[in-house]
């Protein structure tokens, strides 16, 4: 739609989408919908979040265990994560996200592997620590290679009272390996963000100071990179430029990290944290033990990425400072080019954006550069941390929309009528029936890396690919077409 | 009593979080600020004020310590 999307506009668009509601539902939803206001700086004023969604919507949340096993666990290469329960949580979640690592799958890599303990009603009825001390064994026998293992607690884990973690300490003890027990069952909390919350404090209680003692060689460089998983390659494409300006990336948080990368993290300088919502845990607590200071940074869209390296810089000295600027000079041109080429085809579209952790607000810097617009943007999962954050990026009048339902997200795509829709894999074919160009923002539908500059030049191509494809205009059925526009054609 | 985690930002201001309830705010006073005596009614910008025991003051922060609310939002 041509017409400006104005507060008032988006506070009536909301008012409308409610009405369906029943009353005590309206008056629910209505807390997690707003209109930005760059003046207020408390989200928690306006927009209620990380609540439980509501029974009786399409919510498109998911559980601890995707939260623990799906992000943080998962990508990491050398630690093979048990699915311990019924079969189902892993064959259902396996390599979904596309966390690319380098290495050998079935030797020294694990990721897209399903380890399950495949829970029975006997182990239901009798608990399943034997199962899971054998399950052990024989991953022991068969993956020699491996550096540990990870029990991923599935529901019925938590509803028995299987005590994983005097299985996970005996078991390790005999093989002398790392045996982290996690206590992410599907049920606690909202969303996948607590099982986030879980599997950072499972990291700290098990892994994180597993080296303290030990001597590393370190440099004054030395950085980390976490909450970057990797998708598509996108830990690559960061951790290239990090290098070029000379730093010295000492462990991937957690896309194709291993197991010694996270031990030896509390040895680095400086924590640089691109996921808030899924490690800022990790980042806090290794502030207060180890003095690590942590900042966030964005790597979405040369402006961003140009704040970012810069700010990354200004915690090193001058030859750092350097490295960055050389860095920016290198990659401008380059980068330049790529938006003379897209911009003009993408300049003035509208964008709607409903994804997790960061996207939401990482990407508006990117879809900027190429001279588009976010008109609606919302998490499935954020906390109220992470509104007061996206506030600030925002423009004034945009829709925010926390934990949306698929009936709200339709209605605001009829009304809006947005050019490109970046959302999930749930959402993905309704839009696509709704003719509205759609990509799938999870895991950058099946292309990538979007990270760093190189990421870039992929996404400006995706999104032009998107929003300039032919195909959306053939989605009317041709006897569904106004008479006038089509022409006589013989039956074939 | 929740868990707290008090640290300094980087103009050098004190900065309060609570996670259980995702509240990160600066601190705007605190009611005994010397190396002997730290701690006491935190004030938030946000309106809130929060209670943590009067303890030595830090060597370095963050610090995490119990604290209780006292008054303001939740």
């Amino acid at each position: 739609m041509s017409e400006e999307l104005t507060r008032e506009r988006a506070q009536a668009l909301i008012e409308e989408v409610l009405e369906v509601y029943p009353e005590k539902a309206k008056k629910d939803r209505a807390k997690h919908l707003m209109v930005n206001d760059k003046a207020i700086t408390q989200s928690k004023k306006c927009i209620t979040s990380n609540r439980k969604s509501l029974p009786g919507v399409m919510t498109q949340r998911g559980c601890a265990y995707a939260g623990s096993k799906g992000v943080v666990w998962g990508p990491i290469k050398d630690i093979i994560d048990i699915s311990h329960g019924p079969v189902g949580c892993g064959a259902y979640s396996r390599g979904g996200r596309r966390n690319y690592f380098a290495g050998t799958s079935g030797v020294d890599s694990f990721c897209d592997i399903n380890f399950t303990s495949d829970f029975q009603e006997k182990d239901v009825v009798f608990g399943g620590d034997k199962k899971l001390a054998k399950l052990i064994d024989e991953l022991e026998m068969l993956f020699p290679l491996s550096k540990g293992i990870s029990v991923q607690s599935e529901c019925p884990v938590g509803l028995i009272g299987d005590d994983i973690e005097a299985v996970s300490k005996k078991k390790a003890a005999e093989i002398g390996k790392t045996i982290v027990p996690v206590r992410c069952e599907g049920f606690r909390g909202v969303s996948q963000s607590l099982g986030h919350h879980i599997a950072n404090d499972a990291v700290r209680d098990w892994i994180l100071s597993a080296r303290d003692e030990q001597p590393f060689e370190g440099t004054p460089y030395d950085v980390c990179i976490l909450g970057d998983y990797n998708i598509g390659g996108d830990a690559w494409a960061s951790r290239i430029l990090l290098e070029e300006m000379g730093l010295r990336v000492v462990a991937q948080w957690s896309g194709d990290g291993t197991l010694t990368e996270m031990e030896n993290t509390p040895k680095v300088k400086l924590n640089l944290l691109h996921c808030y919502r899924s490690m800022n845990y990790i980042a806090r607590h290794m502030e207060e033990k180890y003095n690590i200071p942590w900042m966030e940074y964005n790597f979405f869209g040369p402006t961003k990425i140009k704040e970012s390296l810069r700010e990354i810089a200004s915690h090193f000295d001058e030859k750092i400072q350097e490295g960055a600027e050389r860095v920016i000079a290198k990659y401008t041109p380059i980068m330049d080019a790529v938006i003379a080429k897209y911009r003009p085809r993408l300049e003035g579209k509208k964008v709607m954006l409903y994804v997790g952790g960061l996207r939401p607000r990482h990407t508006v810097g990117a879809y900027e550069d190429l001279g588009m617009e976010v008109v609606g943007a919302g998490y499935e999962f954020a906390h109220n941390d992470d509104y007061d954050r996206t506030m600030k990026d925002m423009k004034d009048a945009t829709l925010i929309y926390d934990d949306v339902t698929g009936y709200e997200f339709e209605e605001f795509v009829r009304q809006l009528k947005p050019d490109l829709i970046g959302s999930g894999i749930k959402e993905k074919y309704a839009f696509h029936k709704m003719a509205v160009p759609f990509r799938q923002l999870h895991s950058w539908d099946y292309s990538g890396p979007y990270h760093g500059f190189d990421g870039f030049a992929i996404f400006a191509r995706d999104m032009d690919m998107t929003v300039n494809n032919p195909c959306w205009s053939l989605f009317k059925a041709p006897w569904q077409k106004p008479a006038a526009a089509e022409p006589e054609q013989k039956a074939a | 009593m929740a868990n707290i985690m008090i640290r300094k930002n980087a103009e050098g201001g004190l900065v309060f979080y609570l996670p259980k309830r995702d509240i990160e705010d600066n601190i705007t006073s605190i009611e005994f600020d010397a190396p002997e005596k730290w701690g006491g009614e935190l004030k938030l910008a946000n309106g809130g004020v929060y209670y943590i025991d009067p303890i030595p003051a830090p060597a370095r922060l963050p610090i995490s310590l119990r604290a209780k609310r006292l008054d303001g939002v939740e």
